[in-house]
Parts: C-alpha cells; structure tokens; sequence
C-alpha cells in the first residue's frame, strides 16, 4: 500500500484483493459490528429521532437552497470576526494557499486536525513538495501516516488495523519523525494512545501554524465548529499562533440555532455516543485567546457541479458521521481501500462521482459498488437517499458511453435484447436456444441454488464479469410457451418435461 | 437572519424530571468523577481534589484555591509543567452529560482548561439545563465555546474506549447544590 489513492484500480479489482486478506476482513467485522450496536443503542434512547433527522435534512436543504447567498453572509462574519477569507476553486488553489500561509510565517511543519477536506485535496503531499511537514496529530490518521497508509474509514481511518499492527507501526516509525514509542510498548490500547500523547505533545507546543476543517459553518455569526474526541483538535485550534481551516462550501449552516438538530446528530450517528467528549465554536479571532491569525479557505473542488445535479445534490447534506460504512454489507467486506477515495462506503460510491464526473474507469465503477439494500437510507441522519442516487450515477455512467465508438459490452447485450424483444417469432428462437444452454449449463454446473437449481459457473468471455461474483441460475429447459403449447395452458398432463425446478 | 425556508422544528426531548440526577448519571457515565456539594463548601472540596497537584486558575474564579497560580499568558509550555486547572463553566447539559466553557473570565483561555491533566470544573447546579436546545439558546456564537463530555478520549484501536489522549486525562466535575 503507498500512501495515495491516485491509480488505483476500478472497485472491482480492488474489491477482489481486499477480499482474499482475512485479517482485514476480521478487523472490519469487529469494529463494523460494535460501532453498529454503539449506535443503534443511542439512537433508541432519543425520543422523535425521526423528526430529528427531518430537522436535520431540512437545515441542511434549505442552505444548499441559497448557498450562495449564505456563502456571501458567512464571508462578511468571518471578516467581521477578524479572519481572512479565502476562496479556492480546486485542490490546486486550496493547497496554495495553506502552503502560502505557512511560508508566510516561515513555518517548516503544521499541525493538522483530522479532516476530510484537506485528505480530499491531497494537502499533505502538497505542503510536503514545498518543503513543510504535515502532522497528523488524530490517533487513527497518525497511524495511517505513520505506516505510510490510507485511510479506509471515514471516522476511525485506521479501523483496518488491529493493535498488534499499531503497535508494530509505532515501534518502526515513531523515531523517524520525532520522540520514539517507549521500549516497553505493548499492544494495550491505553499504552498505544499514551505512546502517542506524549510523541504528538513535543509538537503541539512548539507549532506555528495548524491547519483544520470544520464539521459546520454558521453563516450569520461567522462561527467555525469542530468535533473531536481526543482533544487534539482542541490542541490544534488553540495553542498555535496562526490556524488555517479549510472548509467545504456545503459545510455552511445559517444560523446559530440551526446547530442543535446537527449536534444531537452527529456523536451519535457517528461514534454511537450521546455527546463527542469536545467539540471547539470559534468566530474569527478572540483577543488574548487562542490564534491571533485565523485563515478560512472556501473549498469548491466539484461541490457546484455537485449543486447542479437535481437528485445528487442531497449528497452535499452529509456530515460524514460515517453511519452508512458500518452498515454496508458491501463495506464490511472489502473495507475502504477498495473504493480508491477518501470517501469510501455508501456515501463515497456517490460522492465521487457527483464530485468528479465519471469520465475515469475508478469513478465509474463506483455507483455499482452497492448491493442497493437500503441499509444506508435508513441509518443517514440527514436522510441522504443513498440507493436512488446510486440509480441515478449508474445511468450517467451509461449515459456517458452512448457515443462510445466501441460499444461496452453490455450496451450490445442490451441493443440485442431489445431486438430480440421486438418480435414474437425472434423471442420464440431465443428462448428455444436458451433452453439448450440451459440443458447443457446444468450437466455442467457444480453449484445448486436453494430450491433445487442448478447454476452456472464462472462463464468466459465478457460474462465473466458478471459471474466472477455471482451466481448464474441456469437458464429452464423449457420456456412458459413451450409449457403451453405442450399442455395445451396445463389441459394436459404435464410429467415428462426434464429439469422442472 | 432568518432562514430562507421555514424549517420543520427539532424535537425537544422530554424535560427529565430530576435534571441534577441525570447530569451526574450522564458525566459519569463517560467516566468523569463527580463530587456534590453545598456552595459554601466549595473551597474545601476543590483544595481536596487538587491534593498536591500544582494548579493554575483563571483570573475571575472567584475563590481562593491555595498554592494556585493565576492564569497570566502562560505559555503552552509552561502550563504543561502545571498538573491541575480549576474553572467554572457556562451551562451543564443533563441529557448528553456535557459542561460548555464559554471562556469568560471564571473559566479563562481556551489553553489552561486544555494543557493540565487534570481539569476541575466547578458547575452549579442552577446552570444545568435538559438538552442541548437549550444550551444554544443560552451560548453567545461570537465567543469561543468549548463543550466537554468525559475526559479526553479515543476509540481508535479496534474501537475499544480509551480515556486520555491529548486532552485532561482526568475531568472532576465539582456540582455545587
């Protein structure tokens, strides 16, 4: 595994290797598991937790609604409040102007709060061609770093790793890049998390300059929110003398009080607690408190083509609690790697693609990495309706071919359906030699399915792709018509036909 | 500004009858230590909790904590070398077992409620109220907040809870009434 997502291959080759590494799929299992009932637990002690997640979409509908308008609001309080506002169409001019600031106060190093924006624009491997280190100072994105690793879950990004592994990776590494881990290490969580206190310590008290997102931006006061657990957020928003955050432009709330339905949403959608242990509300710079420089980068990078698409849009609504991964069953059991983003699961599988386009093969193999089971509807507190938009980048995938000079297989599936469809006599002829396969795919076939049929194996050819991770019924000997016309619509007797299921 | 659409209202959670009880069930159960008292015996209880622990406070406390130093821009560095900081708080929040710092002159800077390991944050009980509703109602935006539910914590490591990464190990919550 190198440290970047970029080249990596479509979801289904992804998929197949992630696959094959039991431990992984171990790790996965167990931390999917006990963050689901976490949540559940919590979720069924709030009374009206439906009306809440109502509230909750609707605060977030009616800002996307007018975002540029509160856009406009958030910058004036934010300048009012003392910082400077930025804006930056893509990663490229979000990076410059993070590495800008640091270069601006002679700063060789940062340190950073877990944020989902700047992993998505790539801005540790941009400060570090300019010569800056990025720390990472949350556990789990620290253990990532360290081990030279991509993150593979939304909240908890090392949820791959056991602790054997942690332990292992803060024994290799922790000396390269600052205080060692202690000889006595064990792989007890406790002595881990000390480990890593006292190694980040060294570099909360001496940073300049610390880069964070923000998990909301109140537009009409100006107010940044962060929520953590560790307090190295904490450490990160107020300790050094200047803070950059970058922050989504679908990130912005309107008002103060539309906080609440969003805070009682989000611990226990996420981390399946009633309350997240800190959560930091700053506006601009406080005299005598905290950073006395304070930088807001406005982050588009695909969020307007995002805005622009009629059932995609609710997308932006997400508030990364990392909800639909842990109930996915098609994330338990390949992880996050496989999904080629930072934004893997349920949310990610349509994020990219509204963010991106799907005019590369790893984007477009996305929508389809979904068993379309609802699972993540059902548990998105601000009511995303995953599976429908899902749907939908599926048919802009296809879309996207129609003027292919060389059809994709499944469009000249397709097209010869429709043909054969079109004419009773065609159907007749295609339903007779499917019944030959299917004669002669069930003497072969070695799997039989509940019920007594058989199926077909992997098949050659461009099938392959369709039966590499399923089953193919075998196709009946004997279609419905020829059922008819044999027992006159079942006048007849009706013994002898072979291979009734 | 009022919102471009009407919004459908947030639920309110039911008013618990006993508010208190809850809050101290609830800032247990993330494992913070909690001790009440009279407010006349505040004094006595916080110089107990403190123990030997050296200790900073914030300027506008508004009680004597013997040995105590008062916050005058420490240094970062410096406050790591403090074992203890005692504040007061804005509001306790029943539901979620938070306490909310809004940074006035009783509870001080962000920096002396983050550095010290140990952080006792005097609540009383008039400030606590049922959810966190009500806690946004009673908060200024334009001031910094800092909401706080247990000690520092992480579940990182196969999800297991682990209290005490890089913010107070040790969070006691004196509830004075």
């Amino acid at each position: 595994m190198s440290g970047t997502f970029v080249g990596m291959p479509a979801f289904p080759t992804a998929a197949r290797e992630a696959l094959a590494d039991t431990q992984l799929r171990r790790n996965l299992a167990h931390a999917t598991r006990t963050i689901r009932d976490k949540r559940a637990a919590v979720v069924a002690e709030v009374e009206g937790w439906e009306e809440l997640r109502v509230a909750g979409a609707a605060v977030k509908e009616a800002a996307l609604r007018d975002l540029a308008t509160h856009l406009e609001t958030l910058e004036a309080s934010l300048v009012r409040a003392g910082a400077t506002v930025h804006w930056a169409r893509d990663a490229e001019e979000a990076c410059a102007i993070v590495a800008g600031v640091a270069r601006d106060h002679g700063a060789d190093e940062v340190v950073k709060v877990k944020s989902m924006a700047t992993a998505e624009i790539g801005l540790n491997e941009a400060l570090e061609a300019e010569g800056i280190a990025a720390w990472e100072t949350d556990l789990a994105e620290l253990i990532v770093q360290l081990g030279d690793d991509l993150p593979s879950h939304i909240l908890v990004p090392a949820i791959h790793r056991n602790r054997a592994e942690v332990r292992e990776i803060f024994r290799r590494r922790m000396g390269d890049v600052g205080r060692p881990a202690p000889d006595d290490l064990t792989d007890e969580p406790s002595m881990l998390a000390g480990a890593a206190r006292e190694h980040l310590r060294d570099k909360f008290l001496r940073a300049k300059v610390a880069v964070s997102g923000a998990n909301f931006a109140v537009a009409d006061t100006g107010t940044l929110v962060v929520v953590e657990s560790e307090g190295n957020g904490r450490m990160c928003l107020t300790l050094p003398d200047v803070l950059v955050s970058v922050v989504g432009i679908e990130k912005v709330v309107a008002t103060w009080s539309d906080l609440d339905p969003m805070l009682r949403l989000l611990p226990r959608s996420s981390t399946g607690e009633r309350m997240n242990p800190y959560t930091s509300t700053w506006s601009g710079v406080t005299p005598g408190d905290g950073p006395q420089e304070v930088h807001v980068v406005l982050l588009d990078n695909g969020r307007t083509r995002a805005l622009a698409d009629d059932v995609g849009r609710q997308a932006l609504r997400c508030i990364r609690c990392s909800a639909c991964l842990n109930v996915c069953p098609v994330y338990e059991r390949v992880g996050g790697h496989a999904y080629g983003s930072v934004y893997p699961g349920p949310i990610g599988a349509i994020l990219n693609p509204l963010l991106n386009g799907v005019s590369d093969e790893q984007t477009a193999s996305l929508p389809y990495a979904s068993s379309l089971c609802g699972a993540c509807f059902e548990v998105c507190p601000v009511r995303i309706d995953i599976p429908s938009v899902l749907v939908d980048q599926r048919a802009a995938v296809v879309d996207s071919h129609r003027g292919d000079r060389v059809p994709k297989p499944e469009a000249v599936v397709m097209k010869a359906a429709a043909w054969t469809f079109s004419d009773a006599r065609r159907l007749r002829w295609a339903e007779r030699a499917s019944g030959v396969a299917g004669r002669v795919l069930g003497r072969f076939s070695r799997t039989t399915l509940p019920g007594g049929r058989t199926a077909a194996g992997r098949l050659p050819g461009p099938a392959a792709g369709w039966t590499g991770a399923r089953d193919l019924p075998a196709p009946p000997p004997e279609s419905f018509r020829e059922w008819w016309d044999r027992t006159d619509g079942g006048h007849r007797p009706d013994d002898d036909q072979e291979g009734r299921s | 500004m009022s919102p471009a659409v009407d919004l459908p209202p947030a639920p309110r959670a039911p008013d618990r009858g006993d508010l208190i009880a809850l809050f101290v069930e609830r800032v247990e159960d993330y494992r913070a230590l909690v001790t009440r008292c009279a407010p006349d015996e505040v004094g006595s209880v916080v110089a107990e909790v403190l123990g030997s622990a050296s200790s900073v406070v914030p300027p506008g406390l508004g009680l004597e904590v013997p040995g105590s130093v008062v916050d005058d821009g420490w240094t970062a560095a410096e406050l790591d070398a403090i074992d203890a900081v005692v504040t007061r708080a804005r509001v306790g929040i029943a539901e979620t077992g938070t306490i909310v710092l809004d940074h006035a002159p009783d509870q001080g800077r962000r920096a002396i409620s983050l550095v010290p390991d140990l952080h006792v944050c005097i609540v009383d009980a008039t400030q606590v109220v049922a959810d966190v509703p009500d806690a946004i109602a009673l908060l200024d935006p334009a001031r910094p907040t800092t909401w706080i539910s247990g000690p520092s914590a992480t579940s990182d490591i196969e999800l297991d809870r682990v209290e005490g990464v890089h913010g107070p190990r040790t969070l006691h919550v004196v509830l004075l009434g």
